[in-house]
């Protein structure tokens, strides 16, 4: 069989035994005589099962690490459960606790005013440096490296530490603000103005955007922005009428992208409030609050349920993002 | 280069160049006088608090945390001894675990996703578009909904306070980017060269071996340090499962410290804050001119 079968295949050849010969030979029953079928179905067979191989690490960890862990929080959510007795059936306790917790519905304030502020201004300005940074500019590659930078450490501890620092009662913004004769305030320690920090940190980090739309603006054919500009059309309308349209599926991936990824802010605020989300509750982010939740009061019931919510919600955006994309995502059909 | 300036080329008619007279020129000076102050001003905002950082560590204790200059009057290294065995803290220490832990991370993420990427990009199987699917699905999974289970689920196995829920995972190809990544990537490598290999006798292991792993080193090097990168830059990950301070990492250090002091110890604070980002920016720069290499070298655009 083997020396039958590698004979035929010939491009097929193997080294080593064919293992699929242990399995029932389907295909030599049911199409017996036709060498070319047989090599077709004995090869994707194997081919199937090499395929199976590289991905067994990838299956377990899905199954293991990621679907197996999601229906068991889904169960969770249900319950009452703190670790050390087993869960308790609740049925929709947990959900109807959210709507009455006043901390979850400030988590859920807070955390979609920060979405609703950080993601517009991280794209705008993404959006600007790009367009400027699309204009020949000498030494663009040092302007794209720097500019990215701060994407790469914004999420860490240390810029954490540095932002409240930076924005704290005696820190360094106060100091430039004292310059300008204004009187500055603890940015951090005021209820009002504490999230907007983390807001300046989030657009601080707008490189990752950047560098998409960089790599957008540059497939736009110059031809076109000529030919705008033959037909008489200023800045403006180049714009609207050539540079927009090119970039929306660029928009479209870093709206997603940096909307799932805002919702999901958890170092900063921890950091920057000492894990409490204080002042006042001002930057309890929603994770902030399902780990205090989940971690810190062992209430792994109610924070599955909370993260069930967020991936409802993101799993609604994303659905919303992807429905109306037709309507506003122009992938240029004409080329 | 400096400016973006619609030279009237072959592609303009003749007739329309006088549409383009001398007077605009003088706007476009102005143009890319404002175009270049405002980039500069840009990476004044975005450098500024880092280099602070940098000069805060190298200043001595006593000079207040409020002065908006960059390089210090008095230069020292004091911060960097002071902090890095202050009090109980023991940065020797944070710096290997999070070396052991982002080398295992590396690893993992390398091995594991470019066999998945391997069977996505270039062979045929049942269920393969389903697969692909929920692979996609995973990216944009927040990471909270299997938060609380795999804590169950490492608490069951008694992995808590070891590095194994912050590194098993990763041999398991549970970051789907880095999949996605290296798809994309080995999609782009000429199919000649499997058929080439196969010809000469080599079985899927001998083209993933042969062929595409040396041939994708770019996405692996990728892979490798947007891994390290994460991995060195985690709080959640250790905040959850590593509380004994022998086992802390270098994030959790700095956490320590600035639970400790407050910020009475700013000095010695920035220095360890400046030195756990030093690795990532060192790569960083590295990797920006690989990167450039890369481009270069294989033509692509």
């Amino acid at each position: 069989m083997t020396t039958k079968d590698s004979r035929l295949t010939g491009a097929g050849v193997r080294r080593r035994g064919d293992r699929t010969s242990v399995l029932p030979d389907v295909d030599d029953l049911t199409d017996p005589g036709s060498s070319h079928g047989r090599r077709a179905s004995g090869q994707a067979r194997r081919e199937a099962l090499a395929a199976y191989g590289f991905l067994t690490p990838w299956l377990a960890g899905m199954l293991l690490l990621t679907l197996g862990p999601m229906a068991y929080s889904l169960y969770l959510s249900f319950t009452r459960y703190n670790l050390l007795t087993p869960p308790e059936w609740q049925g929709l306790a947990n959900y109807q606790r959210m709507l009455v917790d006043p901390r979850f519905k400030a988590s859920v304030g807070v955390t979609l005013e920060y979405v609703a502020v950080a993601v517009p201004l991280i794209l705008i300005v993404s959006m600007l440096v790009a367009m400027v940074l699309n204009q020949g500019i000498r030494f663009l590659p040092f302007y794209r490296a720097s500019f990215y930078l701060p994407s790469l450490v914004g999420a860490s501890v240390a810029i954490s530490m540095l932002w409240r620092t930076m924005f704290g009662g005696d820190g360094v913004f106060n100091a430039f603000l004292a310059r300008l004769g204004i009187e500055g305030q603890s940015w951090i320690g005021n209820p009002d103005t504490a999230l907007y920090s983390l807001v300046a940190l989030s657009v601080w980090t707008f490189g990752a955007p950047m560098i998409i739309f960089l790599a957008g603006l540059r497939q736009v054919p110059k031809e076109l922005y000529e030919a705008a500009m033959v037909d008489g059309a200023g800045p403006l309308r180049r714009f609207f009428s050539i540079t927009l349209p090119t970039l929306t599926p660029l928009i479209f991936f870093n709206v997603l992208l940096t909307t799932v990824n805002a919702f999901q802010a958890f170092t900063p605020a921890y950091v920057i409030s000492n894990g409490n989300g204080g002042p006042l509750d001002s930057t309890l982010f929603y994770t902030l609050y399902l780990y205090q939740r989940g971690f810190t009061q062992l209430e792994m019931g109610y924070a599955s349920a909370m993260a069930w919510a967020l991936t409802v919600v993101l799993g609604l955006f994303t659905a919303f993002m992807f429905a109306t994309a037709r309507f506003w995502v122009y992938y240029g059909d004409e080329r | 280069m400096t400016t973006a300036t619609p030279s009237p080329t072959s592609a303009t008619p003749a007739l329309l160049r006088p549409v383009f007279p001398r007077r605009p020129s003088r706007n476009r000076v102005v143009i890319s006088l404002a175009r270049h102050l405002s980039l500069l001003l840009v990476l004044v905002v975005v450098l500024y608090p880092l280099l602070w950082m940098a000069g805060a560590s190298v200043r001595p204790s006593n000079e207040a945390f409020g002065t908006l200059g960059l390089w210090p009057s008095n230069f020292t290294l004091e911060n960097y001894a002071t902090g890095w065995s202050y009090g109980s803290l023991n940065f020797s220490r944070y710096f290997v675990n999070s070396l052991v832990i982002s080398v295992l991370c590396i690893i993992g993420n390398v091995v594991s996703c470019s066999l998945a990427a391997y069977a996505f990009a270039r062979l045929e199987f049942p269920f393969k578009r389903v697969m692909f699917a929920l692979m996609l699905g995973t990216l944009l999974l927040p990471y909270h909904v299997t938060l609380v289970p795999q804590y169950v689920l490492f608490n069951n196995l008694a992995w808590i306070n070891t590095i194994l829920p912050l590194t098993v995972p990763k041999f398991l190809a549970t970051d789907a980017f880095f999949i996605f990544l290296m798809v994309q990537f080995i999609r782009t490598l000429p199919r000649e060269l499997d058929d080439a290999a196969r010809l000469d006798g080599c079985g899927h292991v001998g083209i993933f071996r042969r062929v595409i792993l040396p041939l994708s080193l770019p996405a692996l090097g990728t892979t490798a340090l947007f891994t390290f990168i994460r991995t060195w830059d985690d709080f959640l990950g250790p905040l959850l499962y590593l509380n004994d301070p022998a086992k802390w990492t270098v994030t959790q250090g700095l956490n320590g410290f600035l639970d400790a002091t407050g910020e009475s110890a700013f000095g010695p604070l920035f220095a360890m804050a400046t030195l756990s980002l030093a690795p990532i920016v060192g790569f960083f720069l590295v990797a920006q001119k690989l990167l450039i290499e890369g481009i270069a070298t294989s033509g692509l655009k």
